[in-house]
């Protein structure tokens, strides 16, 4: 048997380049310190725009690799650009944060290259025990880079938080796995779903396993109620990390669920729909209810990303239906796509209002912002409208495809609750507008090139992307899974 | 040769203690070791049904279990020893200055 040979090699060519490229930055970290300060940001931007551009010319020749357990489609070519620009982005608001903070080490951006890596390997594993490593490769630089703020006391408890519960979380993952192996005598995401529709002995193995592997991937992408964690971790990580872990966290976990369910999962849906539904209705409600009561706009910000966990998590109920399941992958990494543009631009303006030692990030800190800092008020209304989903933005367009989709699968109660999601939470996203043009202060920020230069890059994008929401959507309708 | 459902009745029990362990102990270091138990009653399972199908699949992903753990390993007891140095206890009751 073979084990591979070299046309595997080049359909997993940006995940080796990035791995490689992040080895290589490491090393020029560990010898060339001082020059490394520097040109760190610039060389793994660098690494990152290859890789989109190896990804997008994978785009459309979908082909599967390593005898099955790596697969290389438009769907994990759509993810891996998805992840690029969400990298760059975070790279973009790190460069200036970490020196203000003086946290301006070089390892910080390997160990970001090295979470983007197991983020792209979550979308390309075609079995389980790839997505089992894959999601350590994602979160072991994760929990380091939550505490890399020390020693800082609050940046240290939010990586041992986010340790403690993402190993929680990677046990319950493994042993739904080990119990998956258990009754299809196979881990291969395809030879899941032939052994399941061929008859099993032990139909409750693989019901229990597939139960187990969806709570160790709802602590990931935080859905309620796996979400305790959520809220500490975002509040005490260096902004900068939680900018990175908001966007990229979630498409990688999003990555793995929607192959999972879509590719093995189909024969159980009819069992499995039922909880994903209540897992929705929670995360909805619950994100969006506990989001009011925040004083702290991080925290806020928390919240809010767990209701648009939920807000995903609508398209994931879908999966069962085979009319519907094309434009559910679609519309949910097309929601990605809003969210990650939007979310990257709200922390880019808390970043830029953020003092020493976690102060600057209540709501009365906002007040007055509409007034001295027009710009950055304008640019945190687009996103606060974005994220509620008011026209012209693009998360009216991205919650517009996702409730389409909904209702396609004739999900009705579903889209409702959807809906009234969202009037909650334009609740808590007008009241920021409010303090920052009603209320007067006169608040300090920190101008620097690069922040404001994504702040305001992606504002623009977010209304000037809507224009193009239907050639954006085509687009990632071609990102088709590549199923058996 | 035992039937594979003892198996799955001890890995269950051996899940269910670290679960439980993870759950109510108080101290980072023994929620740890809880954690490890949760990952190797999985690799007891994973061994159990390999020899049951005859096929080796399921003892190689063991050692990537194992691989895995000892990463998480160094990174967490390097978290907890930064803990350790700022707060000088790692009871996790302790970790709470964020709240809300």
């Amino acid at each position: 048997m073979e084990f591979f040979n070299s046309a595997d090699l080049l359909h997993a060519l940006p995940l080796i380049f990035l791995m490689s490229w992040a080895t290589i930055l490491l090393l020029v970290a560990a010898f060339a310190r001082a020059a490394s300060e520097r040109i760190m940001p610039a060389l793994a931007a660098a690494g990152l725009l290859l890789t989109g551009y190896f990804a997008a010319r994978q785009f459309g020749n979908p082909a599967s690799a390593f005898n099955g357990m790596f697969a290389a489609d438009g769907f994990s070519a759509f993810i891996t650009l998805l992840l690029v620009l969400s990298g760059l982005l975070a790279i973009a608001l790190s460069s200036d944060y970490l020196k203000r903070m003086s946290l301006n080490r070089p390892e910080y951006y390997v160990l970001m290259l090295f979470s983007i890596t197991g983020m792209m390997l979550m979308a390309s594993a075609a079995d389980l025990i790839v997505v089992f490593l894959a999601l350590e490769l994602l979160s072991i630089p994760l929990y380091v880079l939550a505490a890399f703020a020390q020693p800082e006391p609050r940046s240290e408890e939010a990586g041992l938080k986010y340790f403690l519960l993402g190993a929680f979380a990677s046990g319950f993952l493994l042993f739904g796995i080990a119990l998956v192996y258990g009754a299809t005598a196979t881990t291969s995401l395809t030879g899941i779903f032939i052994a399941a529709q061929s008859g099993l002995e032990q139909p409750l193995y693989l019901l229990i396993g597939a139960a187990l592997i969806l709570v160790g991937l709802a602590f990931k992408v935080a859905a309620v109620p796996f979400h305790m964690w959520t809220p500490d971790v975002y509040e005490g990580s260096p902004t900068s990390v939680t900018a990175f872990m908001a966007a990229g966290a979630k498409i990688g976990g999003f990555a793995a669920l929607i192959r999972i369910f879509i590719v093995a999962l189909p024969s159980i849906s009819e069992q499995i729909v039922p909880v994903l539904w209540a897992l929705t209705a929670l995360t909805l409600i619950g994100g969006n209810l506990l989001a009011i009561a925040q004083n702290n706009v991080k925290r806020m910000l928390a919240y809010s990303s767990i209701s648009h966990a939920g807000f995903l998590l609508m398209a994931l109920v879908v999966y069962g239906q085979d009319a519907a399941r094309f434009d559910v992958v679609a519309s949910a990494l097309f929601y990605l796509l809003a969210f990650i543009i939007t979310s990257s631009g709200s922390w880019g303006v808390v970043i830029a209002l953020e003092k020493q030692a976690g102060k600057g990030l209540e709501f009365s800190d906002y007040a007055g912002l509409g007034r001295t800092q027009p710009v950055l008020a304008l640019a945190m209304a687009v996103f606060m409208l974005s994220f509620t989903g008011v026209p012209p933005t693009l998360g009216f367009a991205g919650k517009f495809y996702l409730f389409r989709a909904v209702l396609e699968g004739e999900y009705v109660g579903l889209a409702i609750l959807g809906m009234l999601a969202s009037l909650i939470s334009a609740y808590y996203y007008l009241r920021l507008i409010v303090v920052m043009y009603m209320q007067t202060g006169n608040p300090k920020i920190h101008s620097e090139r690069w922040l404001n230069l994504t702040t305001v890059g992606a504002a623009i994008g977010v209304v000037v992307l809507f224009f193009a929401s239907e050639p954006l959507f085509d687009l990632a309708a071609l990102a088709l899974l590549h199923v058996n | 040769m035992v039937p594979v459902s003892y198996y799955l009745a001890l890995a269950a029990i051996l899940f269910a203690l670290g679960a439980l362990g993870v759950l109510i102990r108080r101290n980072a270091i023994i929620i740890f070791m809880s954690i490890e138990l949760m990952l190797n009653a999985a690799n007891l399972l994973f061994v159990a049904f390999a020899r049951s199908f005859e096929s080796l699949d399921g003892q190689i992903y063991v050692f990537f279990v194992i691989a895995v753990a000892a990463a998480e390993v160094a990174v967490g007891l390097a978290l907890i020893v930064t803990i350790f140095r700022t707060k000088h206890s790692i009871d996790i009751d302790e970790l709470s200055s964020m709240k809300g």
